[in-house]
């Protein structure tokens, strides 16, 4: 398939064109995006999970599992640093604050930067909300106010946060979704590029943000119950991510020039190494295999198993975001 | 009030190739070393001795559906008079998601932080000039109007004369035709 | 994403309410304010010298634009004339006078004041003149800024004054059209391209050859559909807008040539008429090509006789506005007179001298003249020594330089040069035989060279002494034929920088330190140009305002009322040359066979980019942008069969052993399997050079061997040949 996209009547191409990261081909973003686009998947999973593990204690009747308690805050901070390396990536950086000064319909980017506003209040609410009652007294204890015995803000949000529930969780999954999803639009959204031309990107991280964060909470001991819950999950996830790339990959065929090269890129070109070894061999097919050996008892768990995934889920995003730079409709299709 | 839809006209039989419009360009608008926001594609097709050469002097379309503007989060790369596609410095937080989404790859990071490309000259165009590149150009190549001027010279170009654009399959309508 | 109106809306609201509307936002229409006061004057970034606009802020020179007034550029400028600010504020300018100095064995320049410059020269001149004679100095000369040196050396005594434009260009095709026609060609040429409906264009590259006039009439003939055929080894940037082309093979031109004329006359498609009336020797030329047939023209050339055949046929269809280019640089094989005497035939069998898209006859404004020289200093009593002693050169026009060159060795020519004045031009890439040239200067008792950068001659001198740019200088009047006639001014925009100096002034001090300051009655330029300027009857403040005065446009086709009439023995136009004849060369053209390099070896050709000019501007690092480097072109398939892929870097070698590069090869279907081609002017060892040195590959270099025409004496440079030998990195 390679072999069959070069020309057959040879044509010679010359410009004199050099902007640095434009040419030979597009190059402008570099690790620090698949890092947050990572980060973000997995916090957004992380609040969805710890909102449906809510859901699931309260119809048992058991207090939610302790390490989910804390993953709200963890995706906070999962989530910060991201943002820090998305920071990092701007190139005018002191103008930052302009993504805050307005709101573009059209810009999944900006729908994102007001989604991550409204990450950070669910989060915490969510936090507030699922730890203990000590937990929660030790955190309003660190407010300067609470300790002198003033009307405290944090103290006030703590108590909102206890006696909130479902609607609480509800909202939390809707934006657990909204931020995983909106990290694949960003690149969905650019129909220019030919690997990123599909709206099935969205899907495809949000399933993997999903992936990623049961795999997270199985790195933190818990109780089997809770083991064998999260290992559906994350098996369920992993199958649903391996169905949207085998529609993604069918997608392309179906799409034209563009999309017969963007796949041919992983089915005999230069990413077909990374995505088939690393990524579905590696990141997805095999903890699949483990984790379903898993379940039926026939293999402890261990640790390395989460780590594969959450490697999986990172490479999913670094292989999509290099492999798609470069690859621009009008360079593809020619004229 | 008659709208106004500037748009570029590049005769590629005139076209030489010079580079002109790419010094002119840089010259007039002060575009750092190593950037160009013009730019010269020359494309020779056949086996030797049955060649053909077509010779293009090319630039942001500034497309009428411009993804970039679509894409830009702060409303920095915006639609100005006459359909011209500009970024506003000041609004720039250098994402480069207008970079990603330009299927022309038009657009380059300014060293100051900001992402830039061409302008059409517009700071000339309010004056009544051309932009750099259509003044300079020896073989009369670029020609700038307004497209939605029935007697310009740029829609008498288009309509009598064969001429195309880049990658229409984009369905960004960029208004940069090339007279063939 | 659809989204409904409602929410549409809002958005738009929200985002207006946080910037547009208060006003946070300065006006985002981004002016780079470049323009400036401008400052009318001409280009000197290569020789055609258009009219330009230099913007001035602040002492600072922001762009170069073109002047609308002047008839050269009309508003538009080639990618140099803008890169003019690239030259001005090249770091490696050559900034203060420098004396070669010794010490511990080791030489350097060291930097000195003028005065101890110009005196140490003028010292060694006085010397001269007294021990050798005047005429023992040569002036290589090459530039606008050469006008007042001229006069120095004239006034000084010596009859070697010249440029390479000669014999390492222009000559033989000079020369040829004088011989039929009566009269050279000059420069602007007076080509009607604008008008012209066909037009051939013999090895001319233009488009890539960037003589702004002529590419600017070219594209007008292009966009009125005009026909161009294109006779070239190398499918140039014209050859992609022709209606044929002609992949000869390099060397045979003049065998297609005959074969045109052949079809021509055969065919009886020459325009009758015209000859009738203003020829002589068309008998003796029907006889001459009878038997050179489009079928004898294949075997030589390799071109397709029905090609030649429908190639002859365009050209003769568009007579007599048919133009057979008649080129500029021709020292190609070394019987490049001849080949130029079969353009200008078949340019009168087409009927285009002196017609309406042909070539037209020029008209100039009469300047006052400036020959104090005659006047003041001594007399030339000496003919140049230019040639060896007893060699019969028959035509001339313009001293052999490379002569010059020669004549340093003693014992070479009538006498021996001992002396070089070398301005602006760069000899040790100009002329053939660099190791030559470089022993050449061993013999000299004194070598000056003035440039603007620190090119490789001036690391050959004793002085070296820094000329200011055309942008920061007067220089004389410039009135040229053309079309029509006009006179040009040069004019300082910026003061110039470092301790550079207009030519103006380095002469006038030259020629005080040798007693010949009454060659220079004036103290500022600006009075000797005004005072010129009111004696041709032109307004000088005119002049410094707009840069170009115009004259009355004379008539310069028969459509406008010419009678031509024709410089020669016979007064009309000479197919068959009888002064050829009379100095026992052919008179009629002939197909000489060029020569033949050793087996596996490619032709060396060369040629321009229209973004430089020769190796002048390869420092240039605002040119550089666009082209830093050459390339070697090859053909795909020869290139194959040397297993050499595209970028890959070569060593170049020539038959004698010369060597360039390591270079950048081009793998390309645009070339003919025999010859190899690169752009001139790269490949600089000069360590001063800090941008250009080691750059590219030098095609100079790689010419040790040259063919000399025997009727100009000219250098024919396209008889090198080369292989080339991979550099694994």
């Amino acid at each position: 398939m390679w072999q069959a996209l070069a020309q057959s009547v040879p044509v010679e191409v010359t410009t004199a064109r050099a902007n640095a990261h434009v040419d030979p081909s597009l190059h402008i973003w570099e690790s620090e995006i698949p890092i947050y686009l990572f980060l973000g998947g997995l916090a957004g999973g992380l609040l969805i999970l710890s909102a449906v593990l809510a859901f699931m204690a309260r119809r048992e009747g058991k207090p939610v599992a302790k390490a989910a308690t804390w993953m709200p805050f963890t995706a906070l901070g999962l989530l910060s640093i991201g943002m820090l390396f998305l920071f990092l990536d701007l190139a005018h950086k002191f103008y930052v604050w302009r993504f805050y000064l307005s709101f573009e319909l059209t810009s999944p980017m900006s729908w994102g930067s007001w989604i991550l506003m409204l990450v950070y209040p669910v989060g915490i609410l969510l936090g507030l909300n699922l730890i203990s009652e000590e937990a929660r007294s030790r955190i309003v204890g660190f407010c300067p106010l609470a300790r002198a015995g003033l009307p405290s803000p944090l103290c006030w949000l703590a108590a909102k946060a206890k006696k909130m529930n479902t609607g609480l969780w509800g909202l939390s999954i809707a934006t657990g979704i909204a931020l995983a999803v909106y990290t694949g639009i960003l690149l969905g959204a650019n129909g220019s590029r030919v690997v990123w031309n599909s709206a099935l990107l969205g899907p495809l991280f949000l399933v993997s943000g999903i992936s990623g964060a049961a795999a997270f909470l199985l790195l933190f001991r818990t109780d089997p119950d809770n083991e064998k819950r999260l290992l559906r999950f994350d098996i369920a996830a992993i199958v649903a991510e391996l169905v949207l790339l085998g529609l993604l990959l069918i997608g392309y065929g179906n799409a034209g020039v563009g999309g017969r090269f963007a796949a041919a890129q992983f089915l005999g070109g230069p990413w077909s190494g990374s995505f088939w070894g690393l990524l579905i061999i590696t990141g997805l097919i095999l903890p699949l295999v483990l984790e379903t050996s898993e379940q039926r008892g026939r293999v402890h768990a261990s640790k390395i198993l989460p780590i594969v995934v959450l490697f999986g889920g990172f490479m999913l995003r670094y292989i999509m975001v290099f492999s798609g730079q470069p690859t621009s409709i009008v360079q593809v299709a020619g004229f | 009030m008659s709208a106004t839809r500037y748009a570029m006209v590049v005769d590629t039989r005139r076209c030489v190739g010079c580079n002109a419009c790419v010094l002119a360009c840089k010259s007039e608008n002060s575009v750092p070393a190593g950037y160009c926001r013009d730019w010269i594609v020359e494309e020779v097709r056949g086996n030797y001795p049955h060649l053909s050469a077509e010779i293009r002097s090319e630039r942001c379309n500034h497309c009428s559906h411009a993804p970039c503007v679509a894409n830009c989060p702060t409303g920095a790369s915006h639609i100005e008079e006459g359909g011209v596609v500009l970024v506003n410095h000041q609004k720039c937080t250098g994402c480069k998601a207008c970079m990603a989404a330009c299927p022309y790859d038009a657009r380059y990071v300014h060293p100051e932080g900001y992402v830039d490309k061409c302008t059409f000259c517009i700071h000339r165009v309010r004056r009544g000039e051309d932009p750099a590149c259509v003044s300079i150009c020896p073989t009369k190549t670029l020609h700038f109007g307004d497209l939605d001027d029935p007697n310009s010279e740029v829609s008498q170009l288009v309509r009598t004369r064969k001429s195309k654009v880049k990658g229409p399959e984009t369905g960004c309508d960029p208004n940069l035709f090339f007279l063939v | 994403m659809k989204v409904s109106g409602g929410t549409a809306a809002g958005g738009v609201l929200f985002s207006g309410l946080t910037t547009k509307w208060w006003g946070a936002d300065k006006d985002p229409i981004p002016d780079p304010g470049t323009d400036g006061k401008i400052v009318p004057s001409f280009c000197e970034m290569c020789f055609w010298k258009c009219g330009i606009h230099a913007h001035v802020q602040n002492d600072k020179v922001t762009k170069i634009v073109g002047n609308p007034d002047h008839p050269l550029s009309r508003g538009r400028l080639c990618p140099r004339g803008t890169g003019g600010l690239g030259l001005l504020y090249d770091p490696d300018r050559l900034k203060r006078p420098q004396l070669r100095r010794e010490k511990d064995g080791k030489q350097y320049f060291e930097d000195v004041s003028w005065d101890e410059a110009l005196g140490f020269i003028a010292d060694k001149m006085k010397k001269l003149s007294k021990e050798h004679g005047p005429e023992s100095l040569a002036l290589f000369s090459h530039g606008k800024g050469g006008s007042w040196l001229k006069s120095v050396v004239k006034a000084y005594g010596s009859p070697n004054v010249g440029a390479p434009s000669w014999a390492q260009c222009m000559g033989p095709r000079e020369v040829g059209f004088e011989l039929t026609f009566g009269s050279g060609l000059g420069s602007p040429e007076p080509l009607d391209l604008h008008n012209a409906r066909c037009i051939t264009l013999i090895g001319s590259h233009l488009g890539e050859n960037m003589h702004n006039t002529q590419v600017q009439d070219f594209a007008d003939a292009v966009g009125k559909r005009a026909d161009i055929i294109v006779v070239d080894p190398r499918f140039s940037v014209a050859a992609g807008k022709a209606k044929h082309w002609l992949p000869i093979k390099p060397g045979t031109d003049t065998a297609l040539l005959l074969a045109w004329m052949h079809v021509l006359i055969k065919e009886k498609l020459y325009d009758r008429d015209y000859i009738a009336r203003h020829a002589t020797g068309f008998d003796k030329l029907v006889k001459h090509v009878e038997e050179k047939t489009p079928e004898w023209a294949f075997t030589k050339t390799g071109i397709d006789p029905e090609l030649i055949r429908a190639s002859a046929r365009t050209m003769a269809a568009a007579r007599p506005a048919s133009i057979v280019h008649p080129g500029r640089h021709s020292t190609w094989y070394g019987n490049d007179t001849n080949r130029m005497r079969a353009v200008a035939i078949l340019n009168a069998l087409l009927g285009s001298w002196g017609r309406r898209g042909g070539i037209y006859l020029k008209s100039s404004m009469d300047l006052a003249p400036y020959k104090l020289h005659e006047k003041v200093g001594h007399k030339i009593t000496k003919p140049a020594a230019d040639r060896a002693k007893d060699a019969v050169i028959p035509f001339g026009g313009e001293s052999l330089v490379q002569g010059f060159r020669d004549a340093s060795f003693p014992g070479y020519a009538e006498y021996d040069i001992k002396a070089w004045i070398v301005y602006g031009t760069n000899l040790i890439q100009c002329l053939p035989d660099r190791k030559k040239t470089e022993k050449a200067i061993q013999n000299l008792d004194l070598m000056v060279a003035i440039d603007v950068l620190p090119t490789e001659i001036t690391g050959w001198a004793d002085v070296i002494l820094p000329e200011c740019t055309y942008l920061e200088r007067y220089d004389d009047l410039w009135a040229p034929g053309y079309i029509e006639p006009f006179v040009s001014l040069r004019q300082p925009v910026v003061k110039p920088m470092y301790d550079s100096k207009p030519n103006w002034w380095i002469s006038k001090q030259l020629a005080k330190r040798l007693g010949l300051g009454a060659l220079f009655p004036w103290d500022e330029p600006e009075e000797y140009l005004r005072a010129r300027a009111d004696a041709s009857g032109i307004s000088f403040d005119a002049l410094k305002a707009k840069g170009v005065v115009h004259g009355r446009p004379e008539p310069a086709t028969t459509e406008e009322g010419v009678e031509l009439t024709f410089d020669t023995p016979s007064g009309k136009i000479e197919l068959y040359s009888s002064l050829m004849a009379e100095a026992g060369l052919d008179p009629l053209p002939t197909f000489e066979p060029p020569n033949v390099g050793p087996a596996g070896s490619f032709r060396l050709l060369f040629g321009r980019s229209p973004v430089h000019t020769f190796g002048r501007t390869t420092n240039n690092r605002m040119l550089g942008e666009i082209k830093s480097e050459n390339e070697v072109w090859v053909n795909a398939r020869a290139a194959k069969e040397l297993g050499l892929r595209q970028g890959a870097r070569v060593v170049v070698e020539n038959q004698d052993g010369a060597k360039t590069g390591p270079m950048k090869v081009k793998v390309t279907q645009r070339i003919r399997p025999d010859c190899v081609y690169m752009i001139h002017g790269f490949g600089h060892d000069d360590k001063r050079l800090h941008f250009a040195n080691g750059r590219g590959g030098s095609d100079s270099d790689l010419i040790t061997k040259a063919a000399v025409d025997p009727a100009v004496g000219s250098t024919g440079m396209n008889v090198n040949f080369v292989t080339l030998e991979e550099v694994m990195s």
